[in-house]
């Protein structure tokens, strides 16, 4: 009875392990041919390069049209940080304001909040590119960053809504007893208390702009400013051939580190996130 | 009585204010563009020449649906014949080719894996999270490139095939025949989070019920279609809904693999890459625009549909 049990689990855990490898492969298979000579990448599937060799991130890292990927993840880096500030406030700021404020028009606002989770993007980029070219701000980040500081994702609202409302009230009165104002509840008792909800939506924001690729495309249109994503796409030309693949595959691997520190530091707060809103994958 | 009413004032004032940066850009950002977008659909706005944009009514939507009569040409509100987006309907296939083939199958494989990790054994957290690696960097332009190397005729899965003594293998990514299966395949990859949320969905189906089932002699095969199915059902219903809506938009893996076009003769012209390229290519902005609603209505009309039909098999609460 017992062996049969052991025999059954180590099988299930050989078949998780190998379906899993299955999985990573392609990644773990790009990785390891970042560091092959760029006429071995082709059709070696082999995961233990012959020889190592550096020269396709030397030759990656020149990046486009004189500009380096040192530039491409300079700017990655303050677009993403500056989006996640802008989020963190103006999310968290309507969040408290559903969720524990009394007003005219509270359940209003909120159904409309609700449909704006459902609205595809597409609708509404035409008309914001017309608005941003006409104050000349195609060509700048301010497109993708200001509208972070307006809390356009209403997902992190609604997550954040969510955690709110979990939270026991007795404290925010117990506050106001204590003399707190409205802006005394939310810095000392909704914030702190809110940090693990606040961290899922930093975290998603970050990744989220790090791999978003439709917003640069459209307004990021001078190299100096490119972020990763925006950049990689001028490894694959027009017709769709790539001639520096042992670039293409090294930078693409550079560009990955980040969202992995980031998920195998914060696992929690990924499962989090994506059972309390169902974020899109 | 005033002083109820100063009150008032004051709470909601100080709401506003927290509420501030969410309404200007619920009003800046979404409500003022899309009624915007809903009058530049019926005009031949180029934002290039703002000035020169005159009303032209259906057009646009004559120009997307004329075609479906076989016609070429439609006569245009200004008289004229005007020419039919020959693209139009090719990309609204592709796009529901997608979406109906890559949603069921991501749905039914994060099903499976997720009750192969929803079992009693070490590790389950490890697993989990390198099964929701690919689902982490699936929708990157990394993974994109990457998947055009993995399906070219000299990439790494014919580098495979070939090893197993398949020969006379074709380029996959140029094949219009294969073509929206590699995106199809790389949709189905980032199975992830759809895992998570079923595996958070099964931890709430009470043990007792397998275990009654099993004292009245059910087989797994019962207790999967009797038990899991119907308890998981609002799970199902959830993540088809956010994962249709999303299959929609589909943008990024399809314009780095097609090289910023269709792909060979437009096999993945995604809806939204041909949106793209109309409005941004050839200034097509007020024809984008009312791409634009069609697909919100699509989108809306589909999302109706499976709640209204969600009623015949979704079942809440336990039935006791």
């Amino acid at each position: 009875m017992k062996t049969g049990t052991l025999v059954r689990h180590t099988l299930t855990h050989l078949f998780i392990v190998a379906l899993g490898l299955i999985m990573i492969y392609p990644v773990l298979w790009m990785i390891v041919s970042s560091f092959k000579p760029n006429n071995l990448i082709f059709s070696d599937p082999g995961l233990i390069p012959k020889t190592v060799t550096l020269d396709n991130y030397v030759s990656g890292w020149k990046g486009y049209a004189g500009t380096s990927f040192g530039t491409f993840f300079i700017n990655s880096l303050v677009i993403c940080v500056a989006s996640v500030i802008g989020n963190l406030i103006a999310c968290a700021m309507a969040a408290y304001a559903f969720a524990r404020l009394q007003f005219t028009g509270r359940n209003f606002w909120f159904a409309v909040m609700l449909v704006t989770l459902m609205l595809p993007a597409h609708v509404t980029i035409v008309p914001r590119y017309v608005i941003f070219n006409s104050v000349d701000w195609v060509g700048t980040a301010l497109p993708i960053i200001v509208p972070k500081f307006l809390a356009t994702d209403a997902f992190f609202v609604f997550l954040l809504v969510q955690f709110i409302r979990s939270l026991p009230k007795e404290l925010d009165e117990a506050a106001i007893i204590d003399g707190c104002g409205t802006w005394g509840v939310f810095f000392r008792i909704i914030v702190p208390l809110a940090m693990p909800a606040l961290v899922t939506t930093a975290l998603f924001t970050f990744l989220w702009t790090w791999d978003d690729f439709f917003n640069p495309l459209l307004y990021l249109t001078r190299p100096e400013i490119f972020t990763v994503s925006r950049a990689l796409r001028t490894f694959v030309g027009d017709a769709g051939a790539v001639s520096n693949w042992g670039g293409a595959l090294a930078m693409a691997t550079l560009s990955m580190i980040p969202p992995f520190i980031l998920f195998f530091a914060l696992q929690k707060y990924f499962v989090q996130g994506i059972t309390t809103t169902g974020i899109k994958g | 009585m005033r002083a109820g009413q100063t009150r008032r004032l004051r709470r909601d004032i100080a709401a506003y204010v927290f509420l501030g940066p969410w309404l200007i850009g619920f009003l800046g950002f979404t409500l003022f563009p899309m009624a915007y977008s809903l009058w530049l659909g019926f005009t031949d706005y180029d934002f290039t020449q703002p000035d020169a944009t005159s009303w032209i009514g259906l057009d646009n939507y004559q120009r997307m649906f004329a075609g479906v009569f076989g016609q070429s040409t439609f006569t245009a509100s200004s008289g004229e014949p005007m020419r039919v987006d020959p693209y139009y309907l090719k990309s609204l296939t592709v796009t529901f080719n997608y979406v109906f083939v890559s949603v069921p199958l991501k749905l039914a494989f994060a099903l499976a894996v997720a009750m192969l990790l929803n079992q009693k054994l070490r590790g389950v957290p490890f697993y989990r999270a390198v099964y929701y690696i690919p689902t982490l960097l699936g929708g990157s332009v990394a993974i994109a490139v990457l998947w055009r190397k993995l399906f070219e005729k000299d990439g790494l899965i014919n580098g495979l095939l070939g090893f197993l003594g398949f020969t006379d293998l074709p380029s996959w990514i140029t094949n219009p025949q294969y073509a929206l299966w590699t995106l199809i395949l790389l949709s189905v990859w980032q199975f992830g989070s759809s895992m998570i949320i079923f595996l958070a969905g099964l931890k709430q189906v009470p043990e007792e019920y397998y275990e009654a089932a099993a004292v009245d002699g059910a087989n797994p095969l019962h207790k999967f279609f009797f038990i899991t199915l119907p308890l998981l059902s609002p799970v199902i219903l959830f993540n088809l809904v956010i994962q249709m809506i999303s299959a929609f938009q589909v943008f990024t893996q399809a314009y780095i693999i097609g090289g910023g076009s269709g792909g060979v003769l437009n096999s993945i012209l995604f809806y939204t890459l041909h949106l793209y390229i109309q409005g941004w290519t050839y200034h097509e902005m007020g024809y984008a625009s009312a791409m634009a609603w069609v697909l919100l209505l699509i989108i809306g009309a589909l999302t109706a549909i499976v709640f209204k039909s969600s009623d015949l098999w979704v079942s809440y609460g336990t039935g006791e």
